[in-house]
């Protein structure tokens, strides 16, 4: 590696920073592609989501719009449709009801509809997450939901490095894609994040597929798949399962749509043992999508299965009610701990 | 209405001071006696307690996610409502709602995080006065940001079209977190959009409490007549950040200080004092507003948190097979995240 390369390595970015590079790389190339949300101008986005893209592009290209995200993210599939290539924020995750038909109805059904005569290639951006006391309506991770309606890609980073390169594949991808960023992660002031998600990001573009989990630490006894901030609370419970020998591997799917099955199964049929770890709502959401799959292919391979969700209750706003429904750490350590003695 | 107004001033003020509290030097906003999000009305007062001066208990109010003028304004119980910003047992959802969702049926109020979609609960307050006979009428609340989504436009059409009685109060503060006005309407005046519905339509262009209370007491007494709706913008003024925490490097200083300088409170007690009040009559009804307020936060600080198993209640009514919620088979540790 040359000296540059290697100072490039080592240049830690935020989450933010390394979502923000991406589309401002993006935004160079090619013209087609512009931002909109509420916010996303002066304030750079309520969660730095577009900090420091207004002085470089301008209010045309980082467009502010009406509290109106029935017509700005339908506005954003119908640009797709003419071949631009639109990025809408939507502020928090948790506002989709206000303009699900556009998203679900349009913006995933139209390429299916129209029998591939028609094609959507924007981004959906959107802030997830709870841990912060917001409450009901501002602390969903609601990504299952995305997930679970036909049509959309679904990316959730935990990292700074995934973050950029998987912001560079959406927006290059040629389908609509939700890309669904942990507040807690990153890396706001005012919303100091754990020390995982900033890391190396290298100044080149780069991109990382879709589809292709990645083991965020190997081990041999037990599975651990998770996504988002959940990826560093089970990087935790594994560093405390290692204290007792117990050796748990750790995987991030980083999308959600595609599924990398592949890559958990290989896992499981080592480990024989899988936890499985979500911040959204537990019933017919990702724990229980991950389990079926791995039960449909590898059945004799499983001698334990936990998992670790959301409780089917709304997040609760006062402290001791959601330290309880938000899974921590030593959720994660005790469900393993479980799954490891079965 | 100035006492309403003055508690609801000081009670901004002093949940300032305590939100902050533990948020600094570094503010983070998971710290502190009071986390989460918190949106102060300071600067707007007026539209609160001109219109809420017409209410009665039976009327229905809904409010946006900046709700505590307002709640004060109908009547709310300040104790409960307090415990409930400061995450406490008491409070008047027992900690699971928190500042932006704080309901007291008792007083008719009820608010949303989600912007306008108190406007459609609203109609429907409305339309069950209707439908029973009853007089009592139903107040949304909204902010001009507001005024672009489409649950309101809906609302005004249902409510219009079926002559409910409803009055719709867009407090304009020109800014909404950092986009103002004229960059998300070509319409400055937000009451024409009444126009579209063939329903009456009231601008108060300053933040004067008298001509919020005439105006309203039109709006209200039309609709308690079986009139139909009104729909009323009043200009008010953000005296603080969009929330707690907001460097408001977007605004200018001099909007800052045009905020400060228009205060609807001095206002008021001009023309009080113009009528003939006397200034100790005025600083006694502040005192006695300092009183309560500081009286129901050190109340709401005194009462025990919410057992975290509480979480799984409340769900339901009327839990299916005797299950509130889908409790983990594995206990699901507290922690200290
Ligand atoms: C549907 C929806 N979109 C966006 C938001 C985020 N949000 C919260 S407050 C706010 C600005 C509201 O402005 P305005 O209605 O003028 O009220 P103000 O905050 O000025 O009182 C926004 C965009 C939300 N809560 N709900």
């Amino acid at each position: 590696m040359s000296e540059q390369e290697q100072r490039a390595v080592e240049r830690e970015l935020t989450m933010s920073r390394a979502m923000v590079e991406a589309v401002a790389h993006e935004m160079r190339e090619d013209e087609e592609v512009f931002y909109m949300g509420e916010d996303v101008a002066d304030y750079g986005g309520i969660f730095d989501s577009t900090e420091g893209l207004l002085e470089e592009f301008g209010r045309d290209r980082i467009m502010d719009v009406p509290i109106s995200e029935t017509a700005y993210l339908g506005a954003a599939v119908g640009a797709a449709q003419e071949g631009m290539r639109p990025i809408a924020e939507l502020m928090f995750v948790d506002f989709f009801g206000v303009a699900m038909d556009q998203i679900y109805n349009q913006m995933a059904k139209n390429t299916y509809m129209s029998g591939g005569a028609v094609n959507v290639p924007m981004v959906l951006t959107a802030a997830v997450g709870g841990t912060y006391n917001d409450a009901a309506q501002h602390s969903q991770t609601l990504y299952g939901t995305f997930a679970h309606l036909p049509g959309m890609k679904v990316v959730v980073p935990s990292t700074a490095y995934d973050a950029k390169g998987l912001m560079h594949n959406a927006i290059r991808d040629d389908d609509p894609v939700v890309y669904l960023f942990h507040k807690r992660l990153m890396g706001i002031g005012w919303m100091p994040a754990p020390d995982g998600p900033k890391t190396p990001v290298p100044e080149e573009e780069y991109t990382i597929p879709f589809g292709s989990a990645d083991v965020k630490r190997e081990g041999e006894d037990a599975t651990v798949v998770t996504l988002g901030l959940h990826v560093h609370r089970a990087l935790e419970a594994a560093d405390a399962l290692a204290e007792d020998g117990i050796d748990a591997e750790v995987i991030d799917l980083r999308t959600l749509v595609p599924l990398d099955t592949e890559t958990i199964h290989e896992s499981v049929a080592k480990t024989g043992r899988l936890v499985v770890v979500d911040e959204d709502y537990q019933s017919y959401g990702v724990t229980g999508e991950i389990i079926a799959s791995v039960a449909e292919d590898g059945l004799a391979d499983l001698e334990a299965v936990e998992r670790v969700a959301v409780p089917d209750v709304p997040l609760p706003y006062a402290r001791p009610m959601e330290n309880e429904v938000v899974p921590d750490s030593e959720d994660i350590e005790s469900a393993v701990r479980s799954a490891h003695d079965a | 209405m100035f006492e309403e107004m003055a508690t609801a001033r000081y009670y901004e003020e002093r949940l300032q001071e305590e939100y902050l509290e533990g948020k600094q030097p570094a503010f983070d906003i998971s710290a502190g006696p009071i986390p989460g999000e918190l949106h102060l009305a300071a600067g707007q007062e007026a539209a609160a307690a001109g219109v809420c001066r017409h209410l009665r208990d039976d009327d229905t109010v809904t409010a946006p996610h900046r709700p505590h003028h307002v709640a004060i304004a109908k009547g709310v119980d300040l104790k409960r409502m307090t415990a409930e910003i400061f995450g406490r047992e008491s409070g008047l959802s027992s900690g699971k709602g928190g500042h932006m969702h704080l309901f007291d049926p008792d007083a008719g109020f009820a608010c949303s995080g989600i912007i306008a979609q108190g406007c459609p609960p609203a109609v429907g307050a409305g339309l069950a006065a209707k439908k029973r006979n009853e007089d009592s009428v139903a107040v949304a609340f909204l902010g001009e940001g507001a005024i672009s989504q489409g649950a309101f436009l809906e609302s005004l059409n249902l409510a219009a079209v079926q002559q409910l009685p409803v009055v719709f109060v867009i407090e304009d503060n020109d800014w909404a977190i950092s986009m103002p006005k004229e960059r998300v309407t070509d319409v400055a005046d937000g009451s024409r959009r009444a126009g579209g519905f063939d329903m009456p339509g009231v601008r108060v262009d300053y933040d004067d409490a008298t001509a919020v209370y005439d105006a309203a007491k039109e709006a209200v007494g039309r609709a308690r007549a079986g009139n139909g709706p009104t729909l009323l913008e009043v200009q008010v003024h953000r005296r603080m950040g969009h929330f707690m925490g907001d460097p408001e490097s977007y605004r200018p200083d001099e909007d800052v200080a045009a905020a400060e300088q228009r205060d609807s409170i001095e206002r008021l007690a001009d023309d009080l004092r113009s009528e003939g009040v006397e200034d100790d009559e005025l600083e006694a009804i502040r005192e006695e507003a300092r009183e309560r307020v500081d009286e129901a936060i050190e109340w709401a600080k005194e009462q025990p948190e919410p057992d975290p198993d509480a979480a799984y209640e409340d769900v339901f009514v009327n839990p299916p097979s005797g299950v509130t919620a889908q409790e983990p088979d594995h206990e699901l540790a507290g922690g200290d995240d």
